[in-house]
C-alpha cells in the first residue's frame, strides 16, 4: 500500500531530445491512475520510469514515502503487465507466476498457495501446466496479471496492457482488471491511448501531450471542464467541436469579453437541433454532409457556411469548418439539408486564442 | 509441397535417384573395398560386392591398425578427434554466445569496436594466420595436447554473430520482466536467454562438430605423437606407404568409420533442431 507522487520529473535522452519536461503527479493510497495521450506524448517513458526501466534525469519519484530514483526496479515493490505480456515463452503458466518469487527466495510451499489463489482468482487453474504458446491472447494477459498479482506489491503498472485483445475481449478485460483492483486495493498506474478505457478505469486521470501534463483529476470532471483545447478534442469520442470565436456569427452572439476569448469548445450532444436560440448561447446554419447511425444514437456531419481557419491541431480533432452533432434515436436530416444547431450557454467552453487556458464566462 | 501427376512425377523421382547414386556411390564402393582382400584390390580385380573379410578388416582397423605407415590403432584416433570435435563445437557456442550477451545487452565503453574487430576475425581463417597461432601454442607447450588442438579454433566470429542476431530478435519486455522480477543479469542469461537460444545451439553444434572433425591443417602441425594424431591425419598417412603395398582395406575401414560420427550427430540433432523449428517459441 503506498502513494505515488511524481515531482518536477523529467527525461532528456543523451540526444538532447527531451521526453518527460516536468511532470507532477500524486497517486493517492490504493487509487487507479491513468496516463492518457496519443502516441509519442511520453505517457508509457513515464510509466517506465516509474517502474526503474528508464534512468530519471530531473525531479523525483516518489513510492510509498521513499525516493526511489536509484532503487533497482526489483527492489522498488513494482509489478508490470507489458503490452505484449513478456511471459517467458519456455517455462509454465506456474513458473512464469512462481519465477519472480523464486528470485525472492520464497519457500516452495507459500509460492504454490499464492499461485493458486491467483490462478483461481483468473481462473487459470486448468491450465497452469501450460506454456504461453498453447494460451489464447485473454488468457496470456490473465497469466501476466498473474505474475504481477503474486508478487503482492505496492503498485501495479500496466503499459496499454488490452491493446492486443480484440474489441469485445478488452471490454470484459478492462471490467475484470477494475474489479480485481478495486478488491486488491493496491495504487495502480495504467498507460493508455483509448480515451474510453481511461475514462471508465480511472480514479484519477493524467491527460499527457508533448512530455506534459496537460491535466489532472476526476475523470467526469475533466470531460465537464477540459482545461485546454487538447484536453476538449482528446477526452470524448467523437470529439469536442471547436471553432474560432472570431467568426462573425459567434462573435455576435456570444457578445462582449466572451466573443473576444478566441476558441469556443461544444461537444457534439450539447448541440440539438432547432430554430430557436437559446439566449446566451450559440446557434449555427450547417449542411448536413454525412449521417452515422450507430443504433441508439446518430451521428450528424455538417459543414458550416464559412469556411474558418484551423485554431489549434490536434490530434482526433475535427478538420476546421466541420461540426459534429449526436443526437438520440436515429432520426437524422437528410444529407443536404440545411438545418440549425443550438447549445445553450451552461454548455459552451471557452478557451483562450492559444487553446492552452480555459476561461470560465 | 506441390503434388505433381504421373509422368512428371517419374521425371522428378528419377532425376532423385540418379542425384542420390552419384553422392552415395563412392561411398558404397569404400566399403565394398573395406571387406575384400588387399591382394585382390592391388590387383584391380575388386568386385563390387560386398567381400567376405568384414569381421577381420574392421577388427584389425579399430584394435590394431595397419601394420606399417601408422602404427596406431583407428579406436584411439577417433578418440582423439571425437574429444577435439567436441571442444571445438562445445567451446565455440559457449564462447560465442557468452560473447553475443555481452555485445547485445551491456553497453560498456569501445562496444561497437570490439563488436567490429570479432567481426573482421570472420576474414581470417586458421590457415591464414597459422604461423603466429602455432607460435603461440608452442610457447605455451601445448603442442601434442588436447587443448592445443582445439584452443586455437574456438574464437568464433560467425557463431557470435548467429546469437547475436538471435539475441536481438528476444523482445526486450522480457529482459524488462526479468528485472522486475528480481533476476540479475546471470539469472536472465541462465533462465531465459539460455532456454531460448536451445535450438539455435543445436544447429550450431551439428555444424561445428562437423566442422571440428574435419580438422586437417591444425592437427597435421601439431600433433607429432601417434598417440595424438586424429582420424582425418591418419586416413593420409596410412595412404602414404614407401615400399610395402597400401592396406587399402584397412583405409576404406577407416574412411567409413571417419564418417560415423558426423553421420550419427546429424541424424540424432536433425530431430531436436526440426521439432524446434515446427514449435516455435517466441
Amino acid at each position: 500500500m503506498a502513494n505515488v507522487t511524481l515531482r518536477n520529473v523529467r527525461k532528456t535522452y543523451t540526444g538532447g531530445f527531451e521526453a518527460i519536461k516536468g511532470v507532477n503527479v500524486d497517486v493517492g493510497d490504493g487509487q487507479f491512475c491513468v496516463l492518457v495521450g496519443p502516441s509519442g506524448c511520453g505517457k508509457s517513458t513515464l510509466l517506465r520510469m516509474v517502474a526503474g526501466l528508464e534512468t530519471v534525469t530531473g525531479g523525483e519519484i516518489d513510492i510509498g514515502g521513499k525516493v526511489v530514483n536509484q532503487v533497482e526496479p526489483a527492489d522498488r515493490d513494482i509489478a508490470m503487465v507489458f503490452q505484449n505480456y513478456a511471459l517467458y515463452p519456455h517455462m509454465s503458466v506456474f513458473n512464469n507466476m512462481a519465477y519472480g518469487l523464486r528470485n525472492r527466495g520464497m519457500k516452495e510451499a507459500e509460492i504454490k498457495t499464492r499461485v493458486e489463489e491467483a490462478a483461481r482468482v483468473l481462473e487459470l487453474t486448468s491450465m497452469l501446466e501450460r506454456k504461453p504458446r498453447q494460451l489464447s491472447g485473454g488468457q496470456r494477459q490473465r497469466v501476466a496479471m498473474g505474475r504481477a498479482i503474486v508478487r503482492q506489491p505496492k503498485v501495479f503498472l500496466f503499459d496499454e496492457p488490452l491493446s492486443n485483445l480484440d474489441a469485445k475481449l478488452r471490454i470484459s478485460m478492462r471490467v475484470e482488471i477494475r474489479k480485481l483492483q478495486r478488491r486488491l486495493n493496491v495504487t495502480s498506474i495504467y498507460v493508455t491511448h483509448d480515451q474510453l478505457e481511461a475514462m471508465t478505469l480511472a480514479d484519477v486521470l493524467v491527460v499527457m501531450n508533448g512530455g506534459q501534463v496537460e491535466q489532472v483529476g476526476n475523470p467526469l470532471a475533466i470531460y465537464e471542464k477540459p482545461a485546454t483545447t487538447f484536453v476538449a478534442s482528446f477526452i470524448g469520442a467523437p470529439p469536442m467541436n471547436l471553432m474560432s470565436t472570431r467568426a462573425d456569427e459567434i462573435k455576435s452572439q456570444l457578445g462582449g469579453g466572451a466573443g473576444e476569448a478566441g476558441i469556443l469548445g461544444v461537444r457534439p450532444e450539447d448541440f440539438a437541433i432547432t430554430d430557436q436560440t437559446p439566449s446566451g448561447g450559440v446557434a449555427l446554419p450547417l449542411t448536413v454532409e454525412a449521417i452515422e447511425r450507430v443504433g441508439a444514437e446518430t451521428f450528424v456531419y455538417g459543414s458550416r457556411a464559412q469556411n474558418e481557419q484551423r485554431v489549434a491541431a490536434n490530434p482526433g480533432e475535427l478538420p476546421p469548418g466541420e461540426i459534429i452533432v449526436r443526437i438520440p434515436g436515429s432520426e437524422a436530416p437528410p444529407i443536404g439539408q440545411q438545418i440549425r444547431v443550438a447549445a445553450i450557454r451552461s454548455k459552451l467552453h471557452l478557451f483562450s486564442g492559444d487553446g492552452r487556458t480555459r476561461i470560465e464566462a | 509441397m506441390v503434388e505433381q501427376e504421373g509422368f512428371r512425377r517419374y521425371v522428378a523421382h528419377i532425376i532423385l535417384w540418379i542425384g542420390i547414386a552419384i553422392v552415395a556411390f563412392p561411398v558404397y564402393v569404400a566399403f565394398v573395398a573395406s571387406t575384400q582382400d588387399n591382394a585382390l584390390i592391388a590387383n584391380g580385380q575388386m568386385s563390387l560386392l560386398p567381400g567376405g573379410h568384414f569381421f577381420e578388416v574392421y577388427y584389425q582397423t579399430i584394435f590394431v591398425g595397419t601394420s606399417g605407415s601408422t602404427r596406431e590403432p583407428v579406436a584411439n584416433m577417433m578418440l582423439n578427434s571425437l574429444i577435439m570435435a567436441l571442444l571445438i563445437a562445445v567451446g565455440k557456442i559457449a564462447i560465442s554466445i557468452i560473447s553475443a550477451y555481452g555485445i547485445v545487452y551491456f553497453r560498456f565503453p569501445f562496444r561497437m569496436p570490439i563488436f567490429w574487430l570479432i567481426f573482421i576475425t570472420l576474414m581470417l581463417p586458421v590457415e591464414v594466420r597459422i604461423y603466429p597461432t602455432y607460435k603461440i601454442v608452442a610457447d605455451l607447450h601445448l603442442l601434442d595436447s588436447y587443448a592445443g588442438l582445439a584452443l586455437p579454433l574456438i574464437a568464433s566470429a560467425t557463431a557470435t554473430l548467429l546469437f547475436r542476431q538471435f539475441f536481438m530478435t528476444v523482445p526486450d519486455e522480457l529482459l524488462e520482466a526479468s528485472r522486475i522480477d528480481g533476476a540479475g543479469p546471470l539469472r536472465f542469461f541462465w533462465d531465459t536467454l539460455l532456454p531460448l537460444s536451445r535450438t539455435n545451439m543445436a544447429a550450431l553444434f551439428v555444424i561445428l562438430f562437423i566442422l571440428g572433425w574435419n580438422q586437417y591443417l591444425w592437427p597435421l602441425l601439431i600433433t607429432t605423437r601417434d598417440d595424438m594424431q586424429t582420424i582425418q591425419i591418419g586416413i593420409r598417412k596410412m595412404m602414404t606407404t614407401n615400399d610395402a603395398l597400401t592396406e587399402w582395406p584397412i583405409v576404406m575401414a577407416t574412411a567409413v568409420l571417419a564418417m560415423l560420427p558426423p553421420v550419427f550427430v546429424v541424424v540424432v540433432m536433425q530431430k531436436l533442431f526440426v521439432r524446434g523449428l515446427v514449435e516455435t517459441e517466441k
